[in-house]
C-alpha cells in the first residue's frame, strides 16, 4: 500500500517547481466545497495551511491540544526567518540560500525541496508583511535585516527577539479570518489520537476532547498532519511541555514512514539545568554568540573551586581561561555552527572543566564586548580618556539595548546579574531534523495523509540553520502544500463526504478506547513523569550530543524494559471522562518510549557522522565528525511492523547535482 | 522552603469548587512556580490523589498558557514575567500562597485552575487581521513603507501574549487591554488602516458580547501584563472607536 | 452612529464627556462662590445673572441637571455591569498591588457626593427654584450673598460640606485624567493630564472648603 517514491519532478533545478505546479492536477472552485481536510496541528506549518486550503475554498478542521491555536510552540521561536530578498544587496541569492541550506544540513537534504524552499522564502515576507506582521524596520521606513548563524549574508528578517511569535500570530490572524467566515471549525483541545484509513486511503481521525474526554470521529477526504517535533523524547527541551510525537506516532503505525529519527539538533546556548525539580529547559537565542565569548577554565582545580563556590569567573586570570572555540576553530570562534559548538561544550564538562554544581555548563562571557563597546562608545561621546568605570557603563549599555530582554530573562530563572559575572550556558535538545517521511509533495507514505513543517523530514538534512525553521514551516503551509494537495485531492471530486460510522472509524475509535481504558485501569506505583525523565536519561546519556554503539545497543534495550514496565507499573489517577492532564501525558509518554527505541535504532544503523547526529567511532583525529557518502547519502526512512525493533530501513538515495559535496569545514 | 498552599479545587464546569489547604515541603527556590507545582502534584499522585489541573505549555512566558492568580494577583507578586517564569525565591520559608483561578463570567472554570479563555479567540476571529489572501501573489514586502516608530508601536502592542492577565487583575474584568492591543496593532499599520473602521466596531462588539466589563482606567491591567502592554493603546481604541462610530 | 450607549466604549465615552461638562461647571461654580470671600457686590452681581438669565437658567441648568443625572445613572450602570463581568470573586485579591485605591472606589466616593447633593439641592437649589418659579417671589439682587453666609452658620452642615469636598477631591483625582483616556487622548499628554488633574482636584475642593469655613468663621 506505501508508496515509497519522491515524486522529484524532472528538470532543471530553478525550474521544478514551477514547471510542477503547472502540470499537477488542480480543483475547480465549485468543487471545492465538497472537499474536507483536517489539519492536526496549528503552528506556523498547520495554521498556515488551514487558512489558505480555507481560503482556497476547502472545509477545514483544525485541531490543536492547546486551548488556542495562538499557543502553539513555534510562538517561542526567537532569532528570526529567512528569506532569500537580498534587499541588502549583498550578494544573496535563491541559490546562495539553498547552498547554504544543503551545506548547514551536512549534504543530507533533498536537493528540489531545498531549492523550493529557498525560492518560495522571499514570498513569505510578502505574505507576512501583507498580513500585518510588524518586523523590525529601518528608519527609511523600509524592512531590516540581521546575519545570523554561520553564513555570509545578512536575510534574516526578525522581530525584535519574538520573531516566531509575530509569525505565528499573523498565521493564527489568517485563520481567525477563515473562522470568522465558516470555512475553518477549529477544534481546540482537542488531541488525534488515531488516522482512520480506508481502502488504503487516509480519510478521518480519532481525535480526544481533552475537557469532556469524549472520543470524536471526524473524517475528510485528506489529513494533514503538522504536529511539531519530537524533542520532548528527551523529557527536558526546549519544547514546551505538551508537545509530542503522538500524531505522528500513530501515522507512523498506520504506514507513514519514520525518516531520520535520529537527527536532533542540540542548541548550545540555554540556561543549564539547575537541580532535578526541573521540567523545561530555556533557549538564550543563538544571537547571543555574537558578542559572547565561551571559555571555561585551563586548569582543573579552577573548576573545582568555581563549582564549589571558593573562586569566582571574574577572579581567575586571563591565561586562566580556555576560550575553546577560538583555540579550536579560529576562522569561525565563536560563531561555529550549533552542532559543532554544542559537542565542543559536551567534550570540555566531560572532560571535567564545567563550572555550574552539576558540571554541566559553560562560561558565556560578554566581558571583553562590554569593554570594547565601552571604548568606541567613549569616543563616540569624544571622552577617549574615560576612566574603567566609565567605560564599563557605556558598553552596558550598548549591550543592554542589543540583547536587554535575553539579560532580564536570564536573570530571573538564574538570579544572577550577567552584566557583572559571565552567564552559565549548556546545549539542549531543540529541534528534531527528523521525522515523518514525505515526498515533493509533502505527501507520507500514506495516499492522503500529509506532513507539514517540523513533523516532516524534509528540509533540513542533519542538521538546520539558525532562522530556517519558521521559514520552512511557512513555506509548507502557506506556499507548497495549497498547490500539491489539490493534485491529490482531484480524484476526490465525486467522493461525497465520508461516512464516521464505516468499520475502519469502529476500529480505529475501539483501539483508542482500549488504550486509554488499560491507561486508566492500570493503577500501578509510578506517575507518567517518573517514567517520562528515565527516558529522557536514557536518551540524553545514550542518544545525545555523541552517541556510540554500544550506548546505542544499551538505549535499545533499557527503552524497551521501560516501556514494559511503564504498562506494567504506571499509575494514571483520575478517570477517561472530563480533563485529565496525567491521562493525556500517559498516551504521549507511551508514544515517546516507542518512538525513543526507533530513534536509537536509526542512530546505531548510521556509522557515520553528520549534523546533529555524532558518532563516537567515526570522528577525524581532531575529533571533527567523519561523514560518509559513500554508504550512508541516504534518507532511512522506517517502516513499523509492530515493534519498533522490527521496523523495516528504506533507503531514499540522495542525489547531489546542483552542489557539490564537502566536508564541511569552519576552522 | 515549607510552604501552605491555599488551592481552588473544582471537579469541572458544573460542579461547585472551593479552597482547599495543601501543606508542601521541600521547595527549592530556585524552582518556578510551576515546578513547585509539579512536586505537589507528584505527591498528591503518589498519595493516590487527584493532580491538580492547571494550564502550562511552553514554560518560557511567551505561550500564554499560564495563568492563576497568585496571592490576589495574576502571575503572582512579580513583574513582567508570567507563572511560568515567577520562581520561588520570591517567596519565604513558611508563607502561605493563595492559588485562583483567573475570575471572569467570559472565563468559565473547566477545572481547578485551568479557564477556558476561548472569548479571547473570538474576539480576535471577529476582526483581528487582514483580510489579504493568502496566496503569495501579494506585492513586495518593500512596497509598503511603514514609519520606524509606528512599526515599532505595532510590535510592541502584537508582543501581547493572550494571557488574560488584564481581565484577571482588572475590577472589572475588562477586556480592553487585550483588545485595544489587537486593534492597535493593525491600526498603527498601512495595510491595517484600510480595514481599521469596521475592525474596531466587531472586535468591540464582541468583546461586549462575551460578557466583559467596563474599563475604568484604573491601569491595573498595565501593571500585570507580563508584556508590558502600554495603556496608550486603550486610549488608542477609543479614538478608533469613536471614529469609526461617527464614520459609520 | 451605531447604537452608541450599547458598547462599553460608548458607554464610558458617554461618562466621560458628562464628566468634562460637569469639570466646567464645578470650576465656573468655583469662581463665581469664591467672589463671595471678596466682594458680597460682585457675588450678588453673577448670582443674579445667573439667576436670571434665560439661557442660563433654560439652557444649561436642565443640561446641568441632565448631565448630573446622567453621571450618576449611569455610574450605577456601569457598576453594576462590572460587577456582573465577575459572577464568582476572588478569595485573595490585591489591588493596592496594581491601582489607586481612588480609582478603584469611584463609585464609593460618588456616592458621598450624592449624598451631599441631595443636601446640596435641599439647601440651595429647592428654596431658590421655589422662590422663582412656585412663588414667582420678587426679585432682590442682594439676596444671594445673604442666603450663602446663612448657611455657613451651621458647624454640622459645615462638616458635611466639608467631607463632602474631600471626597470630591478623591474622585477627581482619579477621574480628571480618565475622563481624557475614555476619550482617547493619547497618553503622551499623559504627564501633562495628571499635573493639570492633580492641580485641579486639590485646588477646587480646597478652595470651597475654604469658602465654606472663611464663612463660618467670619460671620
Amino acid at each position: 500500500m506505501a508508496i515509497f517514491d519522491s515524486n522529484i519532478p524532472q528538470g532543471d533545478l530553478a525550474k521544478k517547481w514551477t514547471n510542477h505546479k503547472n502540470s499537477i492536477d488542480l480543483v475547480n472552485p465549485a468543487n471545492k466545497r465538497n472537499i474536507d481536510v483536517i489539519v492536526v496541528g496549528t503552528g506556523l506549518a498547520g495554521g498556515s495551511a488551514a487558512a489558505t486550503l480555507a481560503e482556497l475554498g476547502y472545509n477545514v478542521k483544525t485541531f490543536c491540544y492547546q486551548d488556542s491555536p495562538r499557543r502553539a510552540h513555534s510562538i517561542a521561536a526567537q532569532g528570526g526567518i529567512n528569506a532569500a530578498k537580498n534587499y541588502q544587496g549583498d550578494g544573496d541569492s535563491t541559490y546562495r540560500l539553498f547552498y547554504d541550506t544543503v551545506k548547514g544540513g551536512d549534504y543530507r537534504s533533498r536537493e528540489a525541496n531545498v531549492y523550493r524552499l529557498a525560492e518560495v522564502s522571499a514570498n513569505i515576507i510578502d505574505q507576512c508583511v501583507a498580513q500585518g506582521v510588524p518586523f523590525a524596520r529601518e528608519y527609511g521606513g523600509l524592512l531590516d535585516n540581521r546575519s545570523f548563524g554561520g553564513v555570509l549574508v545578512s536575510r534574516t528578517f526578525y522581530a525584535k527577539g519574538q520573531t516566531g511569535q509575530q509569525l505565528l500570530l499573523g498565521a493564527y490572524a489568517a485563520m481567525n479570518r477563515q473562522i470568522n467566515r465558516g470555512k475553518i471549525q477549529s477544534y481546540n483541545r482537542h488531541e488525534m489520537l488515531d488516522i482512520v484509513i480506508v481502502d488504503g486511503k487516509a480519510r478521518g481521525i480519532i481525535a480526544r476532547n481533552l475537557v469532556t474526554g469524549q472520543i470524536e470521529r471526524h473524517s475528510a477526504h485528506a489529513v494533514v498532519v503538522a504536529s511539531g517535533g519530537y524533542g520532548n523524547v528527551f523529557f527536558l527541551s526546549t519544547n514546551a511541555m505538551g508537545s509530542n510525537v503522538t500524531a505522528s506516532w500513530k501515522i507512523h503505525k498506520k504506514g507513514a514512514y519514520f525518516a531520520n529519527p535520529c537527527y536532533t539538533q542540540i542548541h548550545p546556548t540555554c540556561i543549564p539545568v539547575s537541580g532535578d525539580h526541573q521540567s523545561k529547559l530555556t533557549l538564550m537565542s543563538e544571537s547571543l554568540r555574537n558578542d559572547g565569548r565561551i571559555w571555561v577554565p585551563k586548569k582543573k582545580e579552577d573548576a573545582e573551586a568555581i563549582r564549589q563556590g571558593k573562586l569566582k569567573p571574574t577572579e581567575l586570570a586571563e591565561e586562566d581561561r580556555d576560550y575553546y572555540l577560538e583555540r579550536r576553530y579560529p576562522s569561525f570562534g565563536n560563531l561555529v555552527p550549533r552542532d559543532v559548538a554544542s559537542r565542543a561544550a559536551k567534550e570540555r564538562c566531560d572532560a571535567g572543566f564545567g563550572v555550574n554544581k552539576t558540571g554541566e555548563a559553560v562560561f558565556l562571557d560578554f566581558e571583553s564586548a562590554i569593554m570594547r563597546y565601552g571604548k568606541e562608545q567613549a569616543i563616540i561621546h569624544g571622552n577617549p580618556n574615560a576612566s574603567e568605570k566609565e567605560i564599563r557603563e557605556l558598553g552596558e549599555k550598548v549591550v543592554e539595548n542589543k540583547y536587554g530582554n535575553l539579560f532580564q530573562m536570564y536573570e530571573k530563572i538564574v538570579d544572577e546579574n550577567p552584566y557583572k559575572t559571565p552567564m552559565k550556558i549548556y546545549p539542549a535538545v531543540h529541534y528534531t531534523m527528523g521525522g515523518i517521511w514525505v515526498d515533493y509533495n509533502l505527501m507520507t507514505t500514506i495516499p492522503g495523509c500529509y506532513a507539514a513543517g517540523e513533523a516532516n523530514f524534509s528540509d533540513h538534512g542533519a542538521n538546520r540553520l539558525g532562522a530556517s525553521a519558521l521559514m520552512q514551516g511557512l513555506a509548507d503551509g502557506y506556499f507548497v502544500l495549497p498547490y500539491t494537495i489539490g493534485d491529490y485531492l482531484a480524484q476526490d471530486i465525486r467522493t461525497g463526504k465520508i461516512p464516521t460510522d464505516s468499520p475502519e472509524f469502529d476500529e480505529a475509535e475501539k483501539n483508542v478506547r482500549d488504550q486509554i481504558a488499560k491507561l486508566v485501569n492500570n493503577k500501578g506505583n509510578h506517575s507518567v513523569d517518573y517514567y517520562h525523565k528515565k527516558l529522557g536519561k536514557i536518551m540524553w546519556n545514550k542518544c545525545g550530543m555523541a552517541r556510540n554503539a554500544q550506548g546505542l545497543q544499551e538505549a535499545i534495550t533499557e527503552i524497551k524494559e521501560l516501556r514494559e514496565d511503564f504498562y506494567k507499573n504506571v499509575l494514571v489517577p483520575g478517570s477517561a471522562e472530563g480533563k485529565n492532564s496525567e491521562l493525556e501525558k500517559a498516551m504521549r509518554v507511551a508514544d515517546f518510549l516507542e518512538l525513543g527505541e526507533l530513534f536509537a535504532k536509526d542512530a546505531l544503523h548510521r556509522n557515520e557522522s553528520c549534523g546533529g547526529h555524532f558518532r563516537e567511532e567515526y570522528q577525524t583525529e581532531e575529533g571533527e565528525a567523519l561523514r560518509d557518502d559513500e554508504n550512508f547519502k541516504y534518507v532511512a526512512a522506517w517502516e513499523y511492523k509492530g515493534q519498533p525493533s522490527e521496523a523495516v530501513l528504506h533507503k531514499e538515495e540522495l542525489e547531489y547535482k546542483n552542489i557539490e559535496l564537502k566536508t564541511r569545514s569552519y576552522k | 522552603m515549607n510552604l501552605t498552599l491555599k488551592i481552588w479545587r473544582q471537579q469541572d464546569a458544573n460542579t461547585k469548587g472551593k479552597m482547599v489547604d495543601y501543606p508542601i515541603s521541600g521547595v527549592d527556590e530556585d524552582m518556578s512556580f510551576l515546578e513547585m507545582l509539579d512536586v505537589l502534584n507528584e505527591d498528591l499522585i503518589s498519595k493516590g490523589e487527584e493532580p491538580v489541573e492547571f494550564d502550562h505549555d511552553c514554560r518560557e512566558g511567551i505561550c500564554g498558557a499560564c495563568s492563576l492568580q497568585i496571592n490576589g494577583e495574576p502571575h503572582g507578586p512579580d513583574r513582567g514575567v508570567t507563572t511560568c517564569q515567577l520562581h520561588m525565591r520570591m517567596f519565604n520559608d513558611g508563607d502561605t500562597i493563595t492559588i485562583e483561578p483567573f475570575r471572569a463570567k467570559a472565563f468559565p472554570v473547566i477545572k481547578d485552575l485551568i479557564v477556558d479563555r476561548s472569548s479571547f479567540d473570538r474576539i480576535q476571529q471577529a476582526g483581528g487581521f487582514i483580510s489579504v489572501n493568502t496566496s503569495g501573489n501579494t506585492i513586495d514586502a518593500n512596497a509598503i513603507p511603514v514609519n520606524k516608530h509606528d512599526a515599532d508601536d505595532s510590535f510592541a502592542a502584537a508582543t501581547c501574549i493572550g494571557c488574560g492577565a488584564c481581565v484577571a487583575a482588572c475590577k472589572n474584568a475588562s477586556a480592553m487591554l487585550f483588545t485595544s492591543a489587537k486593534v492597535s496593532q493593525f491600526a498603527l499599520l498601512p495595510q491595517g488602516r484600510v480595514e481599521a473602521t469596521d475592525r474596531v466596531l466587531n472586535m468591540v462588539r464582541q468583546m461586549d458580547e462575551e460578557g466583559f466589563g467596563n474599563c475604568s482606567n484604573t491601569g491595573a491591567c498595565e501593571i500585570e501584563c507580563p508584556k508590558g502592554i502600554s495603556l496608550e493603546n486603550i486610549a488608542r481604541m477609543n479614538r478608533e472607536y469613536i471614529a469609526a462610530s461617527v464614520k459609520k | 452612529m451605531s447604537g452608541m450607549l450599547n458598547s462599553t466604549i460608548a458607554r464610558k465615552v458617554a461618562m466621560s464627556l458628562s464628566a468634562l461638562f460637569l469639570l466646567i461647571f464645578l470650576l465656573q461654580h468655583f469662581i463665581i462662590n469664591f467672589t463671595s470671600v471678596i466682594s458680597e457686590n460682585t457675588f450678588n452681581e453673577l448670582s443674579h445673572f445667573m439667576g436670571t438669565n434665560v439661557l442660563v437658567q433654560f439652557l444649561m441648568q436642565p443640561i446641568l441637571i441632565f448631565a448630573v443625572v446622567f453621571h450618576f445613572v449611569m455610574g450605577f450602570i456601569l457598576e453594576i455591569k462590572n460587577k456582573q463581568a465577575r459572577d464568582i470573586s476572588y478569595a485573595s485579591y490585591k489591588g493596592s498591588a496594581n491601582s489607586s485605591w481612588v480609582s478603584r472606589n469611584m463609585i464609593y466616593s460618588g456616592l458621598v457626593i450624592l449624598a451631599f447633593l441631595v443636601l446640596h439641592f435641599i439647601d440651595f437649589w429647592f428654596p431658590e427654584i421655589n422662590h422663582k418659579y412656585i412663588e414667582f417671589a420678587p426679585e432682590d439682587p442682594t439676596r444671594y450673598y445673604h442666603e450663602l453666609v446663612e448657611k455657613f452658620h451651621n458647624p454640622i452642615r459645615v462638616g458635611a460640606y466639608v467631607i463632602a469636598f474631600v471626597l470630591l477631591a478623591l474622585h477627581l483625582l482619579h477621574g480628571f485624567q480618565s475622563a481624557f483616556q475614555s476619550i482617547g487622548v493619547s497618553n503622551k499628554f499623559n504627564a501633562t493630564l495628571k499635573s493639570i488633574g492633580k492641580f485641579y482636584a486639590i485646588f477646587i475642593p480646597l478652595g470651597f472648603i475654604f469658602i465654606a469655613l472663611f464663612h463660618f468663621f467670619n460671620h
